[in-house]
């Protein structure tokens, strides 16, 4: 099982990278890298902070767009172009596929942020013309952020199993922009003192992927440590929600025919 | 590689077995209603066969084929193939499969594509490279291995695709239009590959709407139509089915032989010099050659002419049969096992 898996998840990681638009978004991302040493050269004394911030807010644009723009056409592609016939009519259980491209999404992801990382502190490096072991701590943010692309990708997979790219990318889009606003919806419901909005976005709250406990950008620019509870909340969280989010794109899948 | 349970199948065994398999389709945006694409199919293929699914476009071939290899499902009915039941996923190791018009990986080359292929079947990495290396060299392509697929012609993807069907040496084969796209040369080369693979003891379970590949290979064939199972028989026994018309042509007969002819006939060509007679009822064939050779007329040739399997297709596809032999009734074997 684990070799098909692998299979499929090496193929999907393969197909990915040979995709022009990865290059593209790569390139795109050291770009802003570039402006970001622009703007910390000009910036006195805030250069780290806005070095910081821009890094990390463009790994983390970039990684959301390869996540969803990559994400949305796994298994479309794949059936839109007929290549699944010859993929299910072999040893293959549909769940295993799902795993597979799962996988290697996150593999290309996983490999595109860390070079992205590594642009990041070249371009701190560049700035500071040093590097303390408190910078470390902006891995922390890293993590979160592919805490967060795991969440999409499988949000992006369960909406390719379901409908065309340009719904699903509308879908995990929204979802995510609600995601990272759970909190203040909660909070808003609270206020309003009634109980069918209490009840209503109290639903959402728990029901919806909540993104925003994983932005702590602003908090690593500013030098602040994020703390143990919510790296393990977070991860827990996270793993939670893509283990409900591919079993309900395998389930999905399960039922789906290919005329 | 996985396999299920090594069994030994006998030839009285059957390869590919349905069991009133249908299946309907939702058609329709507002008011869904079902479209019956494949109606109670029974039918079973022996171990070791050629066996071919006739039938014009929009008949149910790829229908069954799909429903054989699980990507659709059934609406009732059962199949088993290699004596297992389709949900195993496990058996899948021992069949391959052709789907029709195939459209493979863009980025690949045929070299990575086949061994993404052989990889889903858990091959080693010595069996995997045996492999894809004598499959590319029965499918002829050897020197495009590196090329992207993308790249490729329809033929040369078609010969992609029957390689991808044969990675794992499977039992059981199933072709969806294997000939589809290919040029004279690479028909006959799937012909003897195809031949290639029953001399090896495989099944071959293909479909086709080319009469002439299923005549030269089958050893039985099914005729659907509009879902429906026409008819199902050796090939050897449809195209024995007896002698439909004799055929004599005259050189220049008189014209009162002709009109003596006319009664004992059912058609008479005049074709220049030449006539035609045909003649169907076969006591009546003696008469008429009597009746030629005391009026003193030039045979050129007498003709048998037996069924062919068009003939036998267009006769069994619905409204076909009274176009092709009138009021003569040709009996077909219906789902004969």
């Amino acid at each position: 099982m684990m070799n098909r898996v692998a299979s499929i998840a090496w193929h999907t990681f393969k197909e990915s990278v040979r995709e022009r638009v990865l290059y593209n978004l790569i390139v795109f991302a050291l770009l802003l890298l570039g402006a970001a040493i622009l703007f910390g050269s000009i910036s006195v004394g805030i250069e780290r902070i806005i070095i910081v911030n821009l890094g990390l807010s463009s790994i983390a644009v970039f990684g959301l767009m390869m996540a969803i723009f990559i994400g949305i056409t796994l298994v479309w592609k794949e059936i839109d172009r007929r290549t699944i016939f010859s993929i299910l009519s072999k040893p293959v259980r549909r769940a295993e596929f799902i795993f597979g491209k799962y996988a290697g999404l996150m593999l290309t992801l996983l490999i595109n942020t860390a070079i992205m990382t590594a642009g990041f502190y070249l371009a701190l490096f560049y700035v500071k013309r040093t590097l303390e072991f408190a910078d470390l701590v902006a891995l922390q943010a890293v993590y979160f952020i592919l805490l967060q692309l795991a969440m999409v990708v499988g949000l992006a997979l369960l909406f390719s199993c379901i409908t065309t790219p340009v719904l699903a990318a509308v879908f995990t889009f929204s979802l995510y922009v609600i995601g990272n606003f759970l909190n203040d919806i909660r909070w808003f419901g609270q206020e309003t003192g009634s109980p069918l909005v209490m009840k209503f976005t109290a639903a959402i709250y728990y029901l919806l992927p909540n993104f925003s406990n994983f932005n702590v950008i602003g908090q690593i620019a500013h030098g602040q440590r994020v703390p143990g509870y919510l790296l393990i909340a977070n991860s827990f969280y996270a793993l939670l929600y893509v283990a409900i989010l591919l079993s309900a794109a395998i389930l999905i899948f399960e039922q789906r025919e290919f005329k | 590689m996985e396999r299920v349970a090594v069994e030994v199948l006998t030839e009285d065994m059957f390869a590919v077995e349905t069991i009133d398999l249908t299946k309907d389709y939702t058609v329709g945006f507002w008011r869904k209603r079902p479209k019956r694409a494949l109606d109670v199919l029974t039918l079973q293929v022996r171990v070791g066969e050629i066996f071919g699914l006739l039938g014009p476009n929009g008949a149910g071939k790829s229908t069954t084929l799909k429903l054989l290899v699980r990507l659709i499902f059934p609406t009732s009915g059962t199949a088993r193939i290699l004596g297992r039941g389709l949900d195993e996923v496990a058996i899948r190791a021992r069949i391959g499969f052709l789907p029709e018009n195939p459209y493979f990986y863009d980025h690949l080359t045929a070299h990575e594509f086949l061994t993404y292929a052989a990889d889903l079947f858990g091959l080693g990495k010595n069996e995997r490279c045996r492999r894809v290396g004598e499959l590319l060299e029965k499918v002829g392509l050897v020197g495009s291995e590196n090329v992207a697929l993308r790249k490729f012609s329809k033929g040369m993807l078609q010969r992609v695709g029957i390689a991808q069907a044969l990675i794992n040496d499977p039992e059981l084969v199933f072709l969806d239009e294997p000939m589809s796209g290919l040029d004279p040369l690479g028909r006959r080369e799937t012909r003897d590959l195809i031949l290639e693979l029953k001399a090896a003891g495989k099944t071959v379970f293909f479909s086709t709407h080319i009469l002439s590949d299923a005549e030269m290979l089958c050893d039985r064939v099914a005729i659907l139509d509009r879902g429906r199972l026409q008819g199902c028989g050796e090939l050897r026994e449809i195209l024995n089915l007896g002698v439909s018309v004799t055929e004599i042509v005259l050189d220049n007969p008189l014209s009162n032989l002709v009109e003596g002819l006319r009664a004992l006939s059912t058609r008479i060509v005049r074709t220049g010099e030449r006539v035609r007679v045909e003649i169907s009822e076969e006591s009546r064939v003696a008469r008429a050659l009597n009746l030629i050779l005391k009026q003193g007329g030039r045979i050129v040739s007498v003709n048998p002419v037996k069924m062919s399997l068009e003939d036998y297709f267009m006769a069994s596809v619905s409204g076909a049969a009274d176009k092709v032999y009138g009021s003569r009734n040709v009996e077909i074997p219906l789902a004969k096992q």
